[in-house]
């Protein structure tokens, strides 16, 4: 073949194929001729992703062990071993309804973390290519496993009040403001999810995704007032806290189970989740585009 | 090679860097409507990189591409819709049953819950795995994923199917099970552009081939054109005495029996090997040798092998001079 032939002849003779080669699908809610893709199918793409994603839980039921134990363990760990110091001996009850709310944040932390990890191997896989080339919106694969993600999260947050009551946890509230906080949990962890899966994109292995995510984790899960009040800490950590995204969710979610002053706490974790999510949500979508 | 408005996939001067390396150093090709192109080339070469810049997986750094009609970078999400991709590794979840995979597809082409079951339940039954339809494809043996790849990549009846080596890796059983179900959607009117290491591959699917080498087109044109240029075959002559090995190439070069690349001979092995299109070629050579007395030890015939199409185009290069792709009967003619 020469090469000869110059850019503009051939646009021109690509143009006199029509669109829709002999091969066009039935396109449900996408005009002919249109590239986009309207909301209606994009709702069926991410439901036909979450599908996929449920029924890969259903095959691998190990995948749920976080989920199911890690809310376990961090009630007993933290009510029974470090909730004697912090609150007094004597004084677990207290401290159950002090904790568990602020445990809920730092679960959701954890299980947005292992997002990051989860898309890091799928990318590994043939079937993100797949998906790729498919006239789908490529959003839509990140957000079905938020979707499920955050299911998962609920079922977490489950088990932990189930576990805080067993333990003595009253609701001192109703149980509205109960749900409250778990939405409110939701909301915040499904925007850390973006973070975890911009790093996952952005790194080449899962280990270094959990090891850079660990990293992050740490001084933002201790730093905060998830385990204990920030007034017994030094006055540059207290203005940390004070800042801290999970000590305000923390904040808010324990204002609203045992009904003390809200303050800021609940805009404030709004604030932080619209910020993070309108941040790293497009960082993500387009790193997602353009990773090869 | 004719260009028209019935190229189903049109590529100019494509580009794509990877740092110092070029995968793609400006590639040039056509595939024509309803016909299979075979992209031969070894390991590097760029024909990974070629299909996933024609599925719109990354973006080219230069040049244009166009498959149906669609510019893979100004209109990517029209040309989505007539794709279908098939790579090395089996693009299907493998937590997910096959039936499962193709229903997911099916949904996800926008496909009626209705349509998404009965497509997936037709394409089962067509890629014989209708029995295997409800287990979690990790059990699969890589024959039957590959199929079952196929099978998605058919759900939504593509114009334009790529096809990334997809038999490496088989056994031979499996790979003719892969070359029957290519030929059957062929005939079906399916494009298809395939990439492939082996020359036996391109051989049985392709009716034109493209040979690349380090991002470069090295050798363009159909099948048959370019077999006649390396030989078809390869005549593997072991004379009693290697000291008759130069008389011989030239008796053969006199009467014109040494095919279009010419024979060549290997001292050191003390063979001498000739590329021969027929039957008729091979036993005109070994009549020829025989009746000018020269004693034959051994004869033996071989396809090529890629390394030898490739010694055979690199070679032609350096005494051909202009571009390697010019059309065969010219040569024939001289």
């Amino acid at each position: 073949m020469s090469a000869t032939t110059t850019t503009t002849q051939l646009t021109k003779s690509s143009a006199g194929t029509p669109g829709a080669g002999p091969g066009s699908r039935p396109a449900g809610g996408v005009p002919a001729g249109e590239g986009r893709i309207g909301l209606r199918a994009n709702l069926r793409h991410i439901g036909a992703l979450v599908r996929r994603n449920a029924l890969q839980i259903k095959q691998d039921p190990e995948s749920m062990f976080d989920v199911v134990l890690m809310p376990i363990i961090f009630v007993l760990l933290f009510v029974y071993v470090f909730g004697g110091a912090i609150a007094g001996k004597g004084n677990n009850d207290d401290y159950v309804n002090y904790v568990v709310p602020g445990l809920m944040a730092m679960m959701g932390m954890n299980i947005a973390m292992a997002v990051g990890t989860g898309i890091n191997d799928d990318f590994k896989k043939g079937v993100m290519d797949r998906f790729r080339t498919m006239p789908i919106a490529r959003s839509s694969v990140l957000i079905a496993k938020i979707v499920v993600e955050v299911g998962r999260m609920l079922i977490a947050s489950a088990i932990l009040l189930g576990m805080g009551f067993l333990l003595g946890m009253e609701i001192k509230t109703s149980v509205l403001d109960l749900l409250a906080a778990v939405g409110l949990s939701m909301v915040f962890g499904a925007s850390l999810m973006w973070i975890f899966i911009l790093l996952g994109l952005a790194m080449k292995t899962a280990q270094a995704v959990q090891g850079m995510a660990m990293i992050v984790l740490m001084p933002l899960q201790f730093g905060s007032s998830i385990f204990a009040p920030p007034t017994s800490m030094p006055g540059w950590l207290e203005t940390f806290t004070d800042y801290n995204p999970l000590s305000n969710l923390a904040d808010a979610a324990r204002a609203m189970i045992n009904g003390t002053p809200v303050g800021d706490s609940v805009w404030m974790t709004l604030g932080w989740a619209l910020l993070i999510t309108a941040v790293t949500a497009p960082l993500a979508v387009a790193k997602f585009r353009r990773k090869t | 090679m004719t260009r028209s408005a019935h190229n189903a996939v049109e590529v100019r001067g494509l580009v794509k860097h990877y740092g110092e390396t070029k995968a793609l150093d400006g590639v040039d090709l056509d595939v024509r409507e309803g016909t299979v192109l075979g992209v031969l080339g070894p390991n590097g070469a760029g024909k990974t990189t070629l299909v996933r810049c024609l599925s719109t997986l990354i973006v080219p750094d230069a040049g244009t591409a166009t498959v149906a009609g669609h510019d893979v970078v100004r209109q990517p999400r029209q040309l989505r819709r007539t794709i279908g991709l098939t790579g090395q590794y089996a693009s299907v979840d493998e937590k997910l049953s096959g039936w499962e995979n193709l229903y997911m597809i099916g949904r996800l082409l926008d496909l009626s819950r209705k349509d998404a079951r009965r497509r997936a339940d037709e394409m089962l039954e067509r890629f014989s795995l209708t029995e295997a339809a409800k287990r979690p494809v990790m059990n699969y043996s890589g024959g039957m994923r590959r199929r079952l790849d196929l099978a998605a990549s058919m759900i939504g009846q593509p114009a334009v199917l790529y096809l990334d080596e997809p038999t490496t890796g088989l056994d031979p059983r499996t790979r003719n099970e892969v070359w029957d179900e290519v030929q059957r959607m062929v005939s079906e009117g399916v494009t298809v552009l395939l990439t492939t290491q082996y020359m036996e591959e391109a051989e049985q699917l392709a009716s034109e081939l493209t040979v690349i080498d380090r991002g470069k087109v090295i050798a363009q044109g159909k099948v048959d054109e370019l077999k006649a240029r390396v030989g078809g075959r390869t005549l593997k002559i072991r004379p009693v005495d290697p000291a008759d090995l130069p008389a011989m190439s030239g008796a053969l070069r006199e009467s014109g029996l040494d095919g279009i690349a010419g024979s060549t001979v290997v001292p050191d092995e003390g063979v001498l090997y000739v590329p021969i299109l027929s039957d008729e070629q091979l036993t005109a050579v070994v009549g020829l040798l025989g009746a000018r007395g020269y004693g034959i030890a051994h004869i033996g015939t071989h396809l090529p092998s890629l390394d030898e199409v490739f010694l055979a185009i690199t070679g032609e290069k350096t005494s051909v001079s202009g571009s390697a792709s010019d059309a065969l009967p010219e040569e024939v003619a001289a």
